[in-house]
């Protein structure tokens, strides 16, 4: 064995950083994981599919029949369907924080951090990839939802600002879910707070049903909480149906959320690692 | 000599606990230089500080040219770290590890690959390459460690406890590493709570006790500040034991077992000159063990206290 082989007689230069090509590298690295290990996007995919089998079919004709108003002229399965895809967004927000999680306690960060490279790549990478995931799994809950009978009236530019809006609250909820895993101390901790992203939000928000059917408290909350405009804008998107101020609201949040996201998890990474 | 490592008034506090209490070090281009100390001596935090990982509260630090303070990125490009925990991806093979390494160093792919096929070749690791690390034992995920940290072709390289926690066969694979590493003219800055690894491997060795260094210089020069080293002698009756004692100067004396510890250093010489009085006095002994200077004996000697009782630092 002779290390020198690998070691040539002159050095490579220092190159001046590059933070887009380091990022590019950390997101073939989470891309491969997720190609390796295929259950996260299960895992990411079920909850939103089992939500939208149970609703549009155990509890569809109640809840339909109950609202009467608001929901009827169309398909409860049509108002269902924008809601469950915000919730799926939302639900590759634990597999986001899990996996920052890991990493960090894992010694490859800390290598990371002693290398010459972009100090935040490693965090965009995670980014990055988690953001390709939730929209291959909107497209797969979609997917479902149209064999379920969901039929959105939506045409070219309604489509182009869906999927903007997708992207937009993929890289909300996913630099939130980075700031929670960095700021969670166990992997256990890291599955749990995300939990408030992926589960509690939706249910209080018009996801299910309407405003004017939940009870008062809960509709105090629901009206002033992100997810209800976001669910507004990709139902009037997507099935017709006035919009108004809720678009510039989804909007609004979803641009406040990624740099509140991304600045909570900057300055957490910027820590000294603990040891 | 150019100066590889330099540090002068280093301190660290975690809350309130201190850790490095005003650590002066200087390291030659070119030599290994070993921290010796047991676990909780402050010996990773000095390499986390050194290696940019985490920074420090006081002190000047320059490693190979680069302040650490003012010019982390200087300091990371021509460094490489192996830390006692792997830092290994565990999803990816260990080809893929080192190829990320490549990739991330911005080396062209041919030479990533390339780079990558040489390691593994190096380092044993050829059958296992296409194999997630996840599956390796740990001598394997060490030896992938070191592989991805050469990756960059580093000056300095700092190795933590690079063989705590492996069995012995694998600790004298990684001491050939080491060896050879030193051979290619890289510093190496090594922290070990094993004596004989300082010994093997350093040109200079520095004794961390409580935050502070206690002692440096060569294993030689320490070794003789060290008085730990003895011979154990068992008889098989009183009457040869006290014989014995006599003649050797009333040594410390176990009358349960029938030993007697005598003062040696342990050479061939010294034990010679020990059996040799022995035999002239035709004193018959059951059994010699030769105890030489370990960790132990070094931390009683130069601090005045075993070292279990500095077990409470992380």
């Amino acid at each position: 064995m002779t290390i020198t082989d690998v070691r040539p007689a002159t050095r490579k230069e220092t190159r001046p950083m590059n933070g887009f090509a380091d990022s590019a590298t950390m997101l073939r690295r989470n891309l491969r994981h997720l190609v390796r290990y295929p259950t996260l996007i299960i895992a990411t995919v079920a909850v939103p599919v089992v939500m939208l089998l149970l609703f549009s079919y155990l509890f569809g004709n109640t809840i339909s029949a109950g609202v009467g108003g608001p929901a009827g002229g169309f398909d409860y399965i049509d108002y269902l369907v924008p809601g469950i895809l915000l919730m799926t967004i939302a639900s590759g927000a634990v597999q986001t924080a899990v996996q920052i999680r890991s990493d960090m306690s894992e010694g490859i960060v800390n290598r990371f951090r002693t290398m010459p490279i972009s100090r935040t790549a490693v965090v965009t990478g995670h980014v990055l990839g988690s953001v390709i995931l939730n929209v291959l799994t909107v497209v797969v809950v979609l997917g479902v939802g149209l064999a379920l009978g969901f039929r959105p009236t939506a045409g070219f530019v309604e489509w182009v600002a869906v999927a903007g809006l997708t992207v937009l609250i993929s890289l909300a909820i996913t630099w939130l879910a980075v700031a929670l895993g960095l700021v969670a101390k166990t992997v256990e901790g890291a599955s749990n707070t995300p939990m408030v992203l992926s589960f509690f939000l939706p249910f209080l928000s018009t996801t299910f049903i309407p405003l004017s059917s939940l009870p008062a408290g809960i509709r105090w909350f629901a009206e002033y909480q992100p997810y209800t405009p976001i669910i507004q804008t990709l139902r009037g998107l997507l099935i017709g149906g006035p919009i108004g101020h809720d678009g510039w609201l989804a909007v609004g949040w979803g641009v406040v959320l990624t740099l509140g996201g991304y600045l909570w998890s900057k300055k957490l990474f910027a820590r000294d690692p603990q040891s | 000599m150019n100066t590889a490592i330099g540090v002068t008034g280093l301190r660290k506090n975690f809350s309130d606990h201190v850790v490095l209490d005003g650590i002066d070090l200087h390291v030659p281009a070119g030599t290994v230089f070993s921290l010796l100390g047991p676990n909780g001596a402050g010996k990773t935090t000095a390499v986390q500080i050194l290696s940019t990982l985490i920074t420090a509260d006081a002190g000047t630090i320059t490693v190979a040219g680069h302040d650490v303070a003012t010019d982390p990125d200087g300091v990371r490009a021509a460094i490489g770290v192996t830390g006692q925990f792997s830092a290994v991806d565990r999803l990816l093979t260990g080809e893929e590890n080192l190829r990320l390494m490549g990739e991330l160093y911005r080396l062209p792919k041919q030479e990533c690959r390339r780079r990558a096929r040489t390691l593994l070749e190096q380092f044993d690791l050829v059958a296992a390459g296409r194999k997630p690390a996840a599956t390796y034992s740990g001598g394997m995920t060490r030896r992938l460690d070191l592989a991805m940290t050469l990756v960059g072709e580093p000056k300095v390289i700092f190795l933590d406890e690079p063989t705590t926690g492996l069995d012995p066969r694998s600790r004298h694979a990684m001491w050939d590493i080491i060896r050879e590493l030193v051979a290619s003219g890289v510093t190496v800055f090594l922290t070990t709570q094993y004596l004989e690894e300082a010994d093997q491997l350093a040109d200079r060795i520095a004794v961390l006790d409580h935050g502070h260094i206690v002692a440096e210089g060569t294993a030689a020069e320490l070794k003789r500040r060290i008085p730990g080293g003895h011979v154990r002698l068992q008889f098989t009756d009183v009457r040869e034991l006290d014989t014995a004692a006599r003649i050797l100067g009333d040594p410390a004396r176990d009358l349960e077992s029938l030993t007697l510890t005598v003062p040696n250093d342990g050479s061939r010489r010294g034990l010679k000159a020990l059996l040799d009085r022995l035999d002239d006095a035709s004193i018959e002994t059951e059994a010699l063990t030769v105890h030489t200077p370990d960790l132990d004996d070094v931390f009683f000697a130069l601090t005045g206290h075993p070292t279990n009782q500095n077990a409470s630092v992380s």
